[in-house]
């Protein structure tokens, strides 16, 4: 395995029961990451489905599904054509409860070694996180994720990665 | 309280300067960090680079990952995201219901 080019750590005051729905259930993804719904059985091997209203995003595959501990699975950025031809990214969720807390670590890797999906999603991922840490804990999503925020990051992302080599 | 501990971690130029370090390049172990801070002329002793990545450790602005006997730090901004939502998006929120609210008042005089 190459090193991950991207982790994040967020220590969130819940359980990993809450954290895990939060994670797989497009009714909590929809309040904290721009209003995407999440969608998948979470079997090994099935699909993973990023929804944004009627439009499908992103898709990915499950590769590995430990019920409130460990949770990755593929990605393929499919919202602009920019990052179409490019193989698919991997995440990965791990869950670990430090006292009253949950420690999450996401790491992202897998990226092709000139990526533009890597460049585009360096911005996405620690204003997520810290929304779904504000969803968990205060029972409100950031406002800083919200869907009208979405048209924003996505174009930001998009000129992120032209600017990329 | 990790926000206390986020706002000490920021207030020292060295400390901030070994973020900007890790978001150019991510995953650096203390010797990468270190040849590289010498190269460019910065000193820091090896100790006290050590010291510093510790100290982001400990406010969650470093995620480390074990490789070996080595350790990768990667540079973690969600705590500062966390602030942003803790006092920018507090004054957001009060900005776009003020501005609701305008549109309120103005509908109503039309009617």
């Amino acid at each position: 395995m190459t090193d991950p080019k991207f982790v994040y750590v967020t220590y969130i005051a819940t359980t990993p029961e809450k954290l895990w729905q939060a994670l797989t259930d497009g009714a909590f993804t929809r309040q904290y990451w721009f209003g995407q719904t999440i969608e998948s059985d979470w079997r090994l091997g099935s699909r993973v489905v990023f929804r944004s209203g009627s439009d499908v995003h992103d898709y990915g595959e499950v590769l590995v599904c430990e019920p409130y501990s460990r949770l990755s699975y593929s990605w393929e950025v499919k919202f602009h054509e920019l990052f179409r031809h490019e193989r698919p990214s991997r995440v990965t969720f791990e869950l670990e409860t430090m006292g009253a807390e949950v420690k999450l670590t996401v790491t992202h890797d897998e990226f092709e070694p000139v990526s533009k999906v890597r460049t585009a999603v360096s911005h996405g991922w620690p204003l997520v996180l810290a929304s779904l840490k504000s969803l968990l804990e205060t029972g409100r999503g950031s406002t800083l994720t919200t869907p009208e925020k979405h048209r924003g990051a996505k174009e930001r992302a998009i000129a992120l990665a032209e600017g990329a080599a | 309280m990790i926000m206390d501990d986020v706002f000490r971690a920021l207030a020292d130029a060295s400390r901030r300067e070994l973020l900007d370090r890790l978001h150019a390049q991510n995953g650096q172990t203390l010797n990468e960090l270190c040849s590289r801070l010498a190269k460019s002329g910065t000193s820091m002793t090896r100790q006290a680079v050590s010291k510093h990545l510790a100290i982001l450790e400990g406010a969650n602005l470093v995620a480390t990952v074990k490789r070996g006997r080595e350790k990768l730090h990667y540079l973690n901004p969600v705590p500062i995201h966390e602030i942003a939502e803790r006092w920018i998006g507090k004054y957001e929120r009060h900005r776009l219901s003020a501005l609701a609210e305008l549109k309120r008042g103005l509908e109503k005089r039309d009617d």
